[in-house]
């Protein structure tokens, strides 16, 4: 459904896009990963249609969206980074005007609103919604003339938890309606949570590509167990059959091991287990790993 | 709703919604009118007020000019004072057969045109007890002028201003803001071209031009005011709409090159008060400096207001349309072609 091949865009001497080589089929929930300034805006921009690449080639549908292709911008819908609506317009109103200029029924207007969970403020002018309402009803104004594919922005960034769980279930519910979505975030958990395949960006290149359960499987690293300080002497700990580490710091003491069954197994009949935490692998690791540094929000 | 339609229709309800916007638009330029409706209402030049002692032929007769406003006091010396003082140019006492003039000199033209008056005066009533046969004879009527009142330049001045302003601070404030909040960006994404997103708006202005005027003129008519329309008034309404899209154009080239709102208004202020003043609106540029008549003539605003007024106060023909209507089309044209040099659909 978009393809790209060596994708470059440069902004003077600076890199933004690096030869960039995606494919994202149908119905997938798509999502680029990394800090600032990795290239995922610029990305989906040039997708979009709204910036010429500077090497590289785009397909989507089939075609080339730049330059402009009316054609395709019917067939997709585009959340921007801030909220762009019209002045002291209500949400409602909003909806029919961006329904207007796609041509189609504003009786979907309604519809949309419901998806998004904004019914109740219908009658609410943009000015007067919350962050999290707000972002809600740009992903309505992009669903609008029903395209079949989504781009979305950081729709969650600034957001309070409840209101990105929130965000969360609208996405699923858009997934659930056959839709290809791509999406940017900076949230590494969210993506774990939510998408079929991550690609992480960093400094305009792709540093991996799959599926949050591949990558970190990928990586092959040591699962981490967690004790209370003083619950177990670290050379006892050491001697624990499949355990690779064993460190005491900042009151707790710390385990590393590949084959967690039995070192669980075995700190179970020796120690209180209420004051054990275990920590997997996270995507969080992965971009660590892959980064080699502290992942910026 | 086409697309066209319903983003007219955004951009009304954004405007009326919009209490400081539609506080600018209409009760700003109303608030001078009603000023200086009220201001200039007692129309015409001021009578020359003189102090009178004593009464007789001569103070009847002064009077009866109808250039002099007469007070009268009981003795001369409290009139004289006041013409020390200042408070009065003149006062002329009659006693017996002498009439003594004393005049401020601080005034020169006042002092003159009293002296004349009087002396006048006392000629007349001399020639009129002597009995005589005048020699000469002044044949003198009354003729009516085309120096209009007051209110009838204030009105179309006022509503050129407003309109001008309104459509400038329009279009610039729209292209601004729509750039910064990407709403340029997400138009841009939907399958519509430039033309219907600014031609919409312009619908707009057009729109909320049109009420401006009509509201200005309406107030202007009332009897407090005593706006008159001449018969071809309606015809102003095609120099009206010009106007708006002259004024449309300024605000696209000062929002093609402004960042934020505040500059926009900076820009917007610091081209539109200049011009009001150099286009005669806020008063009649009959007595400017001839540097001034000059620079007014390539002024947009000038051309728009005095097309206004050829009609709506003048009666001109259809002919007063050709020149003013070319003016702003060439001006508009100039515009749109500085704004698309200018233009960026992003901040970045």
């Amino acid at each position: 459904m978009i393809k790209t091949n060596d994708l470059t865009k440069k902004f003077g001497s600076n890199i933004a896009v690096n030869q960039l080589n995606l494919d994202i089929p149908e119905g997938e929930f798509f999502c680029f990963l990394g800090p600032n300034g990795a290239g995922k805006t610029t990305t989906m921009e040039m997708v979009e249609g709204l910036r010429k690449p500077d090497g590289g080639t785009i397909k989507i549908f089939g075609e080339s969206p730049w330059p402009r292709n009316v054609g395709i911008l019917h067939r997709i819908g585009i959340q921007l980074q801030a909220s762009a609506f019209f002045d002291k317009l209500t949400s409602i109103e909003q909806l029919r005007t961006f329904a207007s200029l796609y041509d189609v029924k504003a009786g979907g207007a309604e519809e949309m609103l419901e998806l998004v969970g904004l019914s109740e403020k219908a009658g609410t002018r943009e000015d007067k919604l919350s962050g999290g309402q707000r972002q809600r009803l740009s992903i309505a104004c992009a669903l609008v003339h029903d395209p079949d594919i989504v781009f979305l922005d950081e729709p969650t960034s600034g957001l309070d938890p409840q209101a990105r769980r929130n965000l969360w279930d609208v996405l699923e519910s858009i997934r659930e309606r056959g839709k290809t979505i791509v999406y940017t975030t900076h949230y590494l958990e969210e993506a774990e949570e939510l998408c079929d395949r991550v690609a992480i960006m960093e400094s305009g290149r792709l540093l991996a590509l799959d599926t949050p359960a591949n990558l970190v499987e990928g990586l092959e690293a040591p699962t981490r167990v967690l004790l209370k300080h003083g619950v177990l002497a670290v050379e006892a700990a050491r001697r624990i059959a499949g355990v690779e580490t064993a460190s005491d710091e900042n009151d707790l003491l710390t385990i590393t091991t590949r084959s967690p069954g039995p070192v669980l197994a075995h700190l179970a009949e020796n120690v209180s287990l209420d004051t054990l935490q275990v920590r997997t692998t996270t995507l969080e690791d992965v971009f660590l790993h892959l980064t080699g540094r502290e992942y910026r929000e | 709703m086409s697309a066209f339609s319903s983003l007219s229709s955004a951009a009304l309800k954004g405007f009326f919604r919009d209490k400081v916007a539609v506080f600018f638009s209409f009760a700003f330029p109303l608030m001078f009118i009603v000023i200086f409706g009220l201001i200039f209402s007692d129309a015409g030049t001021n009578k020359i007020e003189i102090g009178v002692v004593g009464e007789g032929p001569v103070i009847t007769a002064l009077d009866s000019t109808g250039a002099l406003e007469l007070t009268e006091f009981d003795n001369f010396q409290e009139a004289f004072q006041k013409v020390k003082d200042g408070d009065l140019p003149a006062v002329v006492a009659a006693e017996g057969n002498t009439v003594t003039l004393r005049y401020a000199a601080s005034d020169q033209t006042a002092a003159a045109t009293v002296r004349g008056i009087v002396a006048g005066v006392v000629n007349d009533v001399n020639l009129r007890s002597s009995g005589a046969t005048a020699t000469y004879r002044v044949q003198a009527q009354q003729v009516e002028d085309t120096t209009l009142k007051p209110i009838q330049f204030i009105v179309p001045g006022m509503m050129a201003w407003g309109v001008a302003l309104g459509a400038v601070f329009g279009s610039a404030f729209t292209l601004v803001s729509w750039r910064k909040k990407q709403v340029l960006r997400r138009l841009r994404s939907a399958p519509i071209n430039i033309f219907v997103i600014l031609g919409s708006r312009l619908v707009a202005t057009m729109m909320i031009g049109v009420v401006q005027a009509a509201v200005f003129i309406g107030v202007g008519t009332l009897p407090v005011f005593g706006l008159k329309l001449s018969g071809t008034w309606w015809m102003s309404l095609p120099i009206l709409l010009l106007g708006i899209v002259a004024f449309f154009a300024v605000g696209l080239v000062i929002g093609s090159f402004c960042k934020t709102e505040e500059a926009a208004s900076g820009v917007a202020n610091a081209v539109i008060v200049p011009m009001a003043f150099l286009s005669g609106v806020f008063f009649p540029l009959d007595g400017a400096p001839s540097w001034m008549q000059t620079v007014s003539k390539f002024m947009p605003l000038r051309h728009m207001n005095d097309g206004m007024s050829d009609f709506l106060v003048r009666g001109d023909g259809a002919q007063a349309l050709v020149s003013p209507s070319l003016i702003l089309v060439g001006f508009t044209v100039l515009m749109l072609l500085l704004a698309s040099k200018l233009f960026s659909w992003d901040a970045s």
